[in-house]
């Protein structure tokens, strides 16, 4: 009568795997990164990032901010490198004005973009050493740091959000005697950085954890998006500085250290050496940086001194126009990029001719870093992952947005 | 800037030139200096493709995609692509309109990294990617719904949460504002008006 259905066979199956939820709150995740990890005993068989755990809405908020008040939303993306992520939109919005900052706010740009860079190597290479078991670096890190956030704080105000690239030029001028004290800085500086190499380069428990672990060969990391120190450490000369130069950078000299092999040891070097290239970029710019406007004399888009608004009416004017209203961007689209300490960071900025942008992206520089974690961890330990991250300079303030 | 015009008036912009000429390309011009090159869902693919493959442009790299909403256009959505090649030192930005609800061939396989992008796309405006083999969301929050980039997606968004202290458990509810939204309206009466009141007098 009834057709007797085959009987399921019972099988069991054994899998030695196990899935390990590491993150989001752990000290060797760079923040807030949840990593799903497929392991096969103590080796890494798949890696799934989960991100977001940080994501504030940035674009969205953005659109409904007049162009200047969005500014101060790229210090809170890479926290590491703030002024990198400002640079990035100043030179957009002046893009689509088609304005162009004077030249000393230019040599300012290029001055602390640098000091920004070194600010997230020191970080970085610090960070990374401490996730591998080397405090020593992390504790002088954090040291050196603080005598460039001093530089940031006395230029504009705040250590870390500073809100000091604006379309146009930057806030305020450098300080008096500024100028002089980081020229001291820059002779003092290398002489720390060599106390680290000392204490890393040749060190044979940080080789064995760094060397040979997560390699990236230059095709694929071109494939995977790469860009910045982790895109030289493969191999690969491309620095935007150099090849598509913008404010001050094409009358700067300084070389662009490339890796051989595309592993966290490469990634490291690369750091440590481009920390050298940044200073020799800032004592070229102190000579060649001159007295001048630090913003664009045209008060449509630039708000007048306090004193000039003290006796003049239409300074008073502009000043609160600037301050409501805005300044309106002629409709237009541009892609401008900057070469951040961690790579390229980009805006795709869209302009609709009012106060506001309409739409402004935000290319993440660690989002396709982060990506390829799978890719670099797979067969790996558990303990080399933790290397990869740090190797790979994550920040999850640009990466989530 | 590597990237300003360079063309003088009257001669030929080659590199314009042969964009112009790729199947597919709806129209190609320089907007501030950038290559930008629009063309249509259906083409989109074998243009990348194309970009990427032929020697003369060797666009290896996706620097980024993105996702822009125009609410008012027939065909709603843009997706714009960005690449960069890494060997000639040259951009060319791909803009392809997608109509609300349609699907668009993915680029993952073209080029890895463009996996997460595509799935920020899908997670932020709701374009659906075919052939993309990662589908879940990305940047919002496990069981969110929506697409907070599209223009009519409000600020605020429609959910906050809360831990209620009785239930022992953080609460989903609709946004309670305590202040309304303020959405100032910046614009200078005086621009938006062509036609001031007293002027059809004049005109008589």
């Amino acid at each position: 009568m009834s057709t007797t259905m085959p009987q399921p066979v019972k099988k069991t199956i054994e899998i030695d795997s196990h899935t390990i939820n590491f993150g989001p709150q752990h000290p060797a995740a760079h923040g807030v990164l949840r990593l799903i990890l497929e392991m096969d005993g103590e080796v890494i068989e798949r890696a799934d990032p989960h991100i977001g755990l940080l994501h504030r809405g940035t674009e969205k908020l953005i659109e409904y901010k007049s162009y200047m008040q969005a500014v101060p939303y790229f210090d809170r993306l890479d926290y590491v490198s703030p002024m990198a992520c400002e640079h990035a939109f100043a030179l957009a919005t002046e893009k689509l004005l088609g304005i162009t900052a004077p030249d000393r706010a230019q040599w300012i740009r290029v001055i602390f973009a640098e000091l920004t860079r070194v600010l997230n190597h020191l970080l970085s290479v610090s960070s990374f050493a401490l996730d591998c078991g080397a405090l020593t670096p992390g504790l002088w890190g954090y040291e050196e740091r603080e005598k460039l956030l001093i530089f940031h704080e006395a230029a504009s105000g705040a250590r870390f959000h500073s809100n000091y690239f604006r379309p146009g030029g930057v806030s305020k001028d450098l300080p008096a005697g500024m100028e002089e004290e980081l020229a001291a800085w820059c002779e003092s500086f290398p002489k720390f950085v060599d106390d680290v190499e000392h204490l890393l380069t040749g060190n044979r428990i940080w080789k064995q954890r760094v060397v040979d672990i997560g390699i990236i060969s230059a095709a694929d990391a071109l494939a995977w998006g790469f860009s910045g120190p982790n895109l030289r450490a493969s191999g690969v000369a491309w620095d935007l500085r150099r090849a598509q130069p913008y404010d001050k950078y094409a009358e700067v000299e300084f070389d662009i250290p490339v890796g051989k092999n595309g592993d966290c040891y490469d990634r490291y070097l690369i750091r440590m050496a481009e920390m050298r290239e940044s200073v020799k970029i800032v004592q070229q710019a102190l000579k060649k940086i001159k007295p001048g406007p630090i913003k664009i004399q045209d008060r449509k888009f630039t708000p007048p001194t306090r004193a000039e608004m003290k006796h003049s009416m239409e300074a008073l004017i502009h000043h609160f126009k600037l301050y409501t209203e805005g300044y309106h961007v002629p409709a237009g689209a541009t892609y401008t990029v900057v070469e951040a300490p961690k790579g390229e960071f980009g805006v795709y900025l869209v302009a609709d001719g009012t106060n506001r942008p309409y739409r402004c992206k935000i290319r993440a520089t660690g989002f396709s870093h982060l990506q390829t974690l799978d890719k670099l961890a797979k067969g790996h330990m558990l303990a080399d992952a933790v290397a990869i991250i740090g190797s790979l300079d994550i920040v999850f303030g640009e990466i989530d947005r | 800037m590597a990237d300003e015009p360079t063309e003088a008036a009257g001669v030929v912009d080659a590199e314009l030139a042969a964009l112009e000429a790729l199947p597919g390309v709806v129209t190609a011009f320089r907007e501030h200096g950038a290559l930008v090159v629009t063309t249509d869902a259906k083409s989109a693919y074998a243009l990348l493709q194309r970009l990427r493959d032929a020697p003369e442009f060797a666009l290896a790299q996706v620097m980024d995609i993105c996702g822009v909403d125009w609410p008012d256009r027939p065909l709603r959505f843009e997706v714009v692509y960005n690449l960069l090649s890494v060997s000639l030192n040259r951009r060319v930005r791909v803009i392809v309109p997608v109509a609300d609800g349609a699907t668009i061939a993915s680029v993952s396989s073209l080029w890895p990294s463009a996996t997460w992008w595509e799935r920020e796309v899908w997670d932020l405006f709701g374009i659906q990617f075919d052939g993309l083999a990662d589908h879940r969301r990305i940047v919002t929050y496990y069981g969110f719904e929506g697409h907070p980039l599209r223009k009519d997606f409000p600020l605020t968004g429609y959910l906050e949460v809360r831990w209620d202290d009785e239930r022992k458990a953080v609460v989903y509810e609709p946004v309670k504002l305590t202040q309304e939204f303020r959405n100032f309206d910046f614009l200078s009466p005086w621009e938006a008006m062509t036609s001031l009141p007293g002027d059809e007098k004049a005109r008589g």
